[in-house]
């Protein structure tokens, strides 16, 4: 436990990337009358910049894994992570840098890697172990406790050209889960399957933390990272930008997304949201607030007409995208202004409701009558909750739930 | 499953050590990579594995009915022509199709190199192992051929194996700096047949490679597969069709040289395949 399992030092990979070419192989003729040039014109005269230009992947990348540890990580598209991944498992080299691994490595890039489609389930279960780095022997002595958990036993010996794509993937991710690697790197896999295979395999990622081994994991499902890995490490253009407990991570991640999608599907301009704001009773303004806050949410929005049946709502959400609630003021009775101008509503709630972390606001208005949706801003506003020392409860950094409602207690002895 | 702790330092060329060591740790995957070729080859065919006996016999009767009938060519004293032609045809085609496979087959495999890591080379030299599997049906094929002819060969057959193996270096030696070169420039993608189809009239497989002129011999046996061929019927006829030394000394030179080149070029570039396939 002494040293840590993986240590990444000033790790880099830069590309070069080509514009003039189209495709990533280099066509013999083009090396032959680049060489050529290179000979009848000194380096001076050549033009630059219209053929190449490096791009790093990854740059002056430092982390350390210790062992047992489920980290996950997390960026936008083109953030490095699979980059990272590749660098990790050894698909592709560094540019420079070092990685020191203590332990085997077993990679799960993509589900099925290597399955043939001519072959049977039997047949691809021994080949995907190989490539994988299993040999027969372990592959043999875990195959009954594969198929179990793929559940395609009837199916064995049936070429998986045939099969379901679920099947597949089932049976793909049953070879890779029975790997036995000190270390297991995840890339977004599980994006397939149905809920009940994804929470099976989610399940079986947790048995091997648990079982002391060290898996790194990739995901764009915030609401998984957050059930599965205790930390995390954000990318940004190939360099880290935030470390440690995963919901504190994914926060950062959050905040640092673009605000505010409008996500209007025949955007018209009858009614729409204009703006946003949390504050506390007493006027203070985020973005920070006591968890023992009570908190107004105040939405304004504008009618250019006077619309029947119109509907003004917020939801409060977590950073990772999940509804903690959704609102609106006719659920109190009160009835959302339908005539043109501009409006304002203000909701009240209660303090004590919301756990430590980063909370988001959605907006919309939209028409109860014939369900049009008139404008629908996701992530309006986006505000932080902090503990409240007289709170015990939200000073603890670790507590299963997603919200905290206060519980009136009795305590006596019978 | 607690197996020894490995230590693994990945950096900017450092893989060497390592290297070997990974190749024997998936050794059971050559074996595999070949067994799933073989096993794919002839799935959804009806006449399966006959197809690999029957594309030789076909070749070798063709080659009977031009050379032989037609243009007149001879087999030495006492062979019949098909036996002649079956005996270097046999070696040679494993040395084709070896070498095609090879050849393309890290662009087949493309998905596995680009997501999951093993020592490269496991690759063509499976495809090579493919076609040595092949190749032992024809050499089933050639045996009955000689049962036909009720031809008996001498104790020069013993030393068939290293023929073989001869004729397996030059395959995969040609392959891997095939391969790899494949990778980056896909020219080779249209040199590859060519080599072969114009290979089978240079190398000594309608006629003996004594018809060749004595002043152009050395850069004949340039050639590693003329080595193998005249080496093949030395060993299967008796000893009728003459081996010179410097024929076969010139095959195993080119042959080791392509191999060690083979093999340096390919571990040079091995790196960035995933980057550029």
């Amino acid at each position: 436990m002494s040293s840590p399992i993986i240590q990444v030092e000033n790790l880099g990979k830069s590309y070069r990337i080509q514009h003039q070419q189209r495709e990533r192989y280099t066509a013999l003729r083009d090396v032959i009358s680049s060489k050529v040039r290179s000979w009848v014109q000194p380096a001076a005269q050549r033009p630059v910049g219209d053929s190449e230009e490096e791009f790093w992947a990854i740059k002056d990348l430092s982390f350390e894994v210790k062992e047992g540890d489920v980290v996950g990580i997390i960026g936008r598209n083109g953030a490095g992570k699979s980059t990272l991944l590749k660098l990790l498992s050894r698909i592709t080299a560094p540019t420079i840098g070092r990685i020191h691994l203590r332990g085997r490595v077993a990679t799960l890039l993509e589900v099925g890697t290597g399955f043939h489609p001519e072959l049977t389930g039997r047949e691809n279960v021994f080949l995907n172990g190989a490539i994988l780095g299993m040999t027969r022997a372990e592959v043999r002595a875990k195959f009954d406790e594969i198929v179990a958990f793929a559940e395609v036993e009837r199916f064995l010996d049936t070429p998986v050209k045939r099969y379901s794509s679920g099947m597949y993937v089932r049976l793909a991710f049953a070879v890779a889960a029975h790997l036995e690697p000190e270390i297991l790197i995840v890339d977004e896999v599980l994006a397939v399957g149905d809920a009940e295979f994804q929470k099976k395999c989610l399940g079986k990622m947790k048995d091997v933390s648990r079982g002391g081994r060290t898996v790194l994991f990739v995901s764009h499902n915030m609401g998984i990272m957050r059930n599965v890995c205790q930390t995390g490490i954000l990318l940004e253009q190939g360099r880290r930008v935030a470390e440690g407990r995963m919901s504190k991570v994914i926060d950062e991640y959050v905040q640092r997304s673009p605000t505010s999608t409008r996500f209007t599907a025949n955007r018209n301009e009858d009614s729409y949201v204009t703006a946003c704001e949390v504050r506390t009773p007493d006027g203070k303004k985020g973005p920070t607030f006591f968890t023992n806050e009570p908190l107004q949410i105040v939405v304004r929005y504008r009618n250019e007409r006077s619309i029947n049946g119109l509907r003004v709502g917020f939801n409060i959400a977590l950073a990772d995208g999940t509804i903690l609630l959704a609102c609106t003021p006719e659920d109190e009775g009160c009835n959302s202004c339908m005539a043109a101008g501009e409006h304002e509503v203000i909701g009240a709630l209660e303090p004590n409701l919301f756990l430590k972390g980063l909370h988001q606001i959605h907006a919309a208005v939209w028409n109860r009558s014939d369900g049009t949706i008139y404008d629908d801003v996701r992530s309006i506003t986006q505000f932080t909750m902090e503990a409240a020392r007289e709170r015990a409860y939200s000073r603890e950094t670790v507590r299963p739930g997603l919200v905290q409602v206060p519980v009136r207690w009795s305590v006596k002895t019978i | 499953m607690s197996t020894r702790r490995q230590e693994l330092i990945i950096e900017t060329g450092r893989t060497e050590q390592q290297y070997w060591r990974d190749l024997w740790h998936f050794r059971e995957l050559f074996y595999i990579l070949a067994w799933r070729d073989i096993l794919v080859r002839y799935k959804q065919t009806v006449i399966g594995i006959a197809w690999a006996v029957i594309r030789p016999f076909v070749t070798v009767v063709v080659f009977t009915l031009v050379f032989n009938r037609i243009a007149k060519l001879e087999a030495p004293e006492g062979i019949p022509y098909a036996l002649f032609v079956s005996v270097a045809m046999m070696p040679w085609q494993f040395f084709a199709s070896a070498l095609s496979e090879a050849s393309g087959s890290l662009l087949n495999n493309a998905g596995l190199i680009s997501k999951v890591y093993f020592p490269r080379l496991i690759i063509p030299a499976g495809s090579v192992i493919t076609s040595l599997v092949d190749f032992a049906i024809t050499l089933a094929m050639l045996a009955v051929l000689m049962l036909w002819y009720q031809y008996a060969p001498d104790w020069r057959v013993l030393t068939l194996p290293l023929f073989i193996l001869l004729a397996f270096a030059a395959a995969l030696g040609s392959g891997l700096l095939l391969c790899a070169l494949n990778v980056k420039y896909r020219d080779f993608r249209y040199v590859v047949p060519f080599i072969v189809q114009f290979g089978l009239y240079v190398s000594p497989v309608g006629f003996s490679s004594t018809k060749v002129p004595e002043y152009l011999r050395w850069v004949y046996d340039l050639n590693p597969m003329v080595g193998v061929i005249d080496g093949f019927r030395w060993a299967c006829l008796k000893g009728t069709a003459p081996l010179e030394v410097h024929t076969l000394a010139s095959s195993v030179v080119v042959t080791a040289t392509m191999c060690i080149y083979g093999v340096w070029y390919f571990r040079r570039t091995e790196q960035t395949f995933a980057d550029v396939i």
